[in-house]
């Protein structure tokens, strides 16, 4: 399943949506249904905000997205592949290789240094290591520096503040060059100061990377920054959970 | 490899819980391989209470009781050994030694033994560990005796002290031998068996003490004497319900007696009274052959011995009868164990459960960052298993080191060697499940936390 970096290109020369969801359907239960999404599309290259309340099926969609939860029906599309048709570890191997994801907060392994929790999912996955231009040492280096963490390498992860700490995250996540970044909430934690800051930066590395970015979050005050906006509850037709 | 270095590194920043985890493995551990050391010992010990004695022969009873009394001094012995019959077998091309044993005698509550050099020479115990005196000589005339080390600690007794000894088992009181003291000349090294409970004197002591006793009360003012009645309550020597032939021999001593009680007792020289009658009555005889071949037919003989009804039992047949009828102690360490068992299992599964279900959170970010199963699984179960791997390891440790260093204690204080020795069939198979069941249990948060992620996406609620 490797995937060559053409393989991106659609037949017509566009380029393939990072994520395209078709007639999609998920429960956890057999009669419940979380989502039902007949159209969803994050075009390749863009910063995407999906908004939604909580309770909207948010964190379901990503665990979709991600390949951690399989759709019961319809296709789920990511960076070319439709993962309703690969099996566990190939859905675990293209997240690994291909994504990066960003938690809300607590993103670390504690007894890890930053250096090494941003290098973590390289050293996990030889395919990821092999997508870095230079040696992980100088690749970790010049990213920490984007970020303005490089001085923080060392440190412990309970050594740092939230907003240090999100930004060793968006590291881990944007180290080997993922085509797709998933963020889900990443500055819930922050004030509005320091939100500010790490989207520039998050915006700014992604950028650098070529990664399209799928930022989810309840705040609709940060929606402006993006070059899309979806709205969850506007596609998902199942019915909204108490 | 990183799996390995994930897994140590976890370790390392859980110092603290993971070494209570490893402790509580350990601990458990080392209680059940400690309680089936005790358990061996305590057998070993039992068992070794005599050794390379090839027979003991008293008179015909109950083989248990024949044990108890002239290996455990305990009870009563059930009659006498003519001289006779002593001196036929002695004499026997199939024995190579033997050691006489008169009992009756006591002082303060500790029984005192007749007997003769070859007790010094003969006597084994653990494994043919000879007797050896810790002070002073072996009693080698009629007014010595030697001390058990358990009667001298306790008595407080030195080299040189003067006793008295009691007829029968009773209190010191008018049943004294007051008329005869005995001086301690020796006393022996401890043996952690029966041996160190009793005082040791010749036979000829025994016999000069017992002369005008022959009805079991002192010679003295006749009002004391409670007659032919209360007779054969209390005297070993007696044995009431004799069979003719001993009565007749009995008989015969007993007049002979009579007719020398008139003679000063410490003018008398034991020896001399020994040979000249033909040797001392005495209660039961152990013996070695000179083959091993020959015990068997020996045992044979001497059961059908037609002169008096004698029996010779197996030492160490007996004891492992014995030990069998009174294995319910060894059983009750065996249920023991098996908690222990138990509870070692549940303690370890408790602490490395709770260690590893606060790892959900940590779970689920591997699991973002393309984290399969079976690096997961692999994550969990190498840190499970290596607690589980070390606790059996220092519980292991803890146990043989307690033993090298506690062994001469233990020994000294009870009596009791546990001796070093491999880990027997049981101890295996528990530490392989400990092992196991810390690679098993690795397996169930390692499960819940990929389930978790399934459930909860990627973001649990923790």
């Amino acid at each position: 399943m490797t995937n060559a970096e053409g393989s991106d290109l659609a037949p017509d020369g566009a380029r393939v949506p990072a994520v395209e969801l078709r007639q999609l359907r998920f429960g956890y239960r057999p009669g419940t249904p979380v989502l039902q999404i007949d159209s969803l599309i994050v075009p390749a290259g863009e910063t995407v905000f999906l908004h939604g309340p909580s309770g909207s099926g948010k964190t379901t969609l990503l665990g979709i997205i991600a390949g951690v939860l399989k759709a019961d029906r319809g296709e789920a599309l990511v960076l070319g592949k439709d993962l309703t048709r690969l099996g566990g570890s190939d859905r675990d191997q293209l997240r690994g290789e291909r994504l990066g994801y960003i938690f809300q907060m607590f993103n670390l392994i504690p007894y890890l240094s930053a250096f090494d929790n941003i290098t973590l999912p390289c050293r996990m996955n030889p395919r990821r290591m092999k997508r870095l231009d230079g040696s992980l040492d100088s690749e970790t280096r010049a990213l920490a520096r984007t970020l303005e963490i490089e001085s923080l390498l060392d440190a412990r992860p309970g050594e740092l503040s939230v907003g240090q700490q999100q930004r060793v995250a968006a590291a881990r996540a944007l180290l080997g060059r993922p085509e797709l970044v998933v963020a889900d909430e990443p500055t819930s934690a922050l004030d509005a100061d320091r939100r500010e800051a790490f989207l520039g930066l998050l915006f700014e590395s992604c950028r650098e990377a070529g990664a399209t970015l799928l930022f989810v979050s309840h705040d609709r005050s940060l929606e402006g920054r993006f070059d899309r906006a979806l709205s969850l509850p506007d596609v998902n037709r199942a019915p909204v959970a108490a | 490899m990183l799996t390995l270095d994930l897994a140590r590194r976890s370790l390392r920043n859980r110092l603290l819980p993971s070494i209570l985890t490893v402790l509580s493995i350990a601990f458990s551990v080392a209680l059940l391989v400690g309680i089936e050391n005790i358990r061996n010992g305590l057998r070993a010990s039992f068992t070794g209470t005599i050794s390379g004695t090839d027979l003991i022969v008293g008179p015909q009873a109950g083989s248990i009781q024949l044990l108890l009394y002239s290996v455990f001094g305990m009870g009563s012995p059930t009659g006498n050994i003519s001289a006779e019959a002593y001196e036929h077998f002695q004499n026997h091309p199939a024995v190579a030694w033997t050691i006489p044993y008169a009992l009756g005698d006591s002082h303060r509550g500790y029984r005192v033994i007749g007997t003769t050099q070859d007790f010094y020479e003969h006597f084994r115990y653990r494994g043919g560990t000879p007797l050896a005196l810790a002070q002073g000589d072996r009693a080698r005339e009629a007014r010595d005796v030697v001390l058990g080390s358990e009667v001298a600690e306790r008595l407080e007794y030195d080299l040189g002290e003067r006793i008295v000894v009691t007829h029968g088992m009773g209190a010191p009181g008018i049943m004294d031998h007051d008329d005869m003291p005995f001086q301690v000349v020796g006393i022996l090294e401890r043996t952690g068996t029966p041996v160190d409970r009793a005082l040791y004197m010749t036979l000829e002591g025994i016999d000069a003490m017992h002369e005008g006793w022959e009805d079991g009360v002192p010679p003295a003012p006749p009002s004391f004497a409670p007659g032919g009645e209360g007779s054969a309550e209390d005297d070993y020597y007696a044995a009431p319900p004799t069979p003719p032939s001993e009565t007749d021999a009995h008989d015969h001593d007993h007049d002979h007696q009579h007719a020398e009680a008139q003679t000063p007792v410490g003018a008398q020289d034991p020896s001399d009274h020994a040979h000249d009658h033909g040797g001392t009555q005495i209660t039961s005889f152990f013996l070695g052959t000179t083959s091993r071949f020959e015990m068997l037919s020996l045992q044979r003989e001497i059961n059908e011995y037609r002169g008096e009804p004698l029996m010779a039992i197996a030492p160490g047949i007996a004891l492992a009868e014995m030990w069998r009828s009174v294995g319910y102690a060894e059983d009750g360490l065996k249920i023991v164990s098996f908690f222990v068992v138990i509870v070692g299992l549940l303690g370890m599964l408790v602490s490395l459960y709770t260690a590893l279900d606060a790892r959900r959170r940590e779970m689920a970010i591997f699991r973002a960052l393309g984290a399969g199963p079976r690096r997961i699984i692999g994550l969990l179960v190498v840190e499970s298993g290596f607690l589980a791997l070390m606790g059996a390891v220092i519980g292991v440790a803890l146990v043989y080191g307690s033993i090298l260093l506690f062994q001469g204690t233990v020994e000294a204080r009870f009596g009791l060697l546990i001796p070093i020795r491999p880990l027997g069939s049981l101890e295996w198979l528990y530490l392989g499940a400990v092992v196991a069941a810390g690679f098993f249990l690795g397996l169930i948060p390692a499960a819940k936390a990929y389930r978790n992620t399934l459930t909860d996406g990627l973001s649990p609620r923790s």
